[in-house]
């Protein structure tokens, strides 16, 4: 199992996509850091060697904030349109869209919470 | 799209001009405008400037923090007290 930023641990899976497990980077900034430290794309996490770890590792620790540190910067930069009392705080504090959508429909992300779905809610009322 | 850095920040000259006179001569009184869209300059921190809300003016201290953004951001436009209570019949 590969270590990588923290707790990261994605593995039999190829690099660029199991690198996407890491909370701030996507399939975007897999591929440059793949590419950075020239390694085969489409090699299995299992059969990367050590070296590979350590340059991937590094690569993501000097060059980019990733998981709690990436958090800790979003967060202080909502903090921070929240203490100046500016609009954009204001509707971060209501849990409110911050870019002027609508809001008579919608939004319901903002406003309830990341979608939960229900197993099975679809067959009610079916035989 | 934001705006191109060529131009530089707006903000409303006679704002700027007013606001200049009053960091020279320390007068910290309030400096009334109507210019929502101007951007707050580092050279306005510590004054307190009255923004219109389309009612009043109301006074905003700005600090450090607010350097960049624009006067309206701090002066709300409307005025949302929640929604009707249901009253039980």
């Amino acid at each position: 199992m590969a270590r990588i930023a923290g707790v990261e641990i994605p593995d039999n899976k190829q690099v660029v996509y199991s690198l996407v497990y890491i909370y701030g980077i996507g399939k975007t900034l897999a591929n440059k850091i793949l590419d950075t430290a020239g390694i085969d794309k489409s090699k299995l996490v299992k059969d990367l060697k050590d070296n590979e770890l350590v340059k991937i590792r590094s690569i993501i620790e000097t060059d980019y904030a990733v998981e709690g540190d990436l958090r800790r910067e979003i967060k202080s930069n909502v903090q921070r349109l929240i203490d100046i009392n500016s609009y954009r705080g204001n509707r971060h504090r209501k849990g409110l869209p911050v870019r002027g959508q609508r809001t008579k429909t919608n939004s319901r992300t903002r406003r309830t919470g990341p979608r939960q779905t229900v197993a099975g809610k679809r067959r009610v009322g079916r035989k | 799209m934001s705006r191109s850095t060529k131009k530089g920040p707006f903000v409303d000259e006679k704002l700027l001009k007013k606001i200049l006179d009053a960091q020279k001569s320390g007068n910290k009184e309030v400096i009334k405008t109507w210019s929502r869209s101007s951007t707050v300059m580092p050279e306005m921190v510590g004054l307190t400037i009255g923004v219109y809300d389309g009612h009043r003016h109301i006074p905003i201290y700005l600090s450090e923090n607010m350097v960049g953004h624009k006067l309206g951001e701090f002066a709300f436009t409307r005025t949302f007290r929640g929604h009707n209570t249901k009253v039980d019949i």
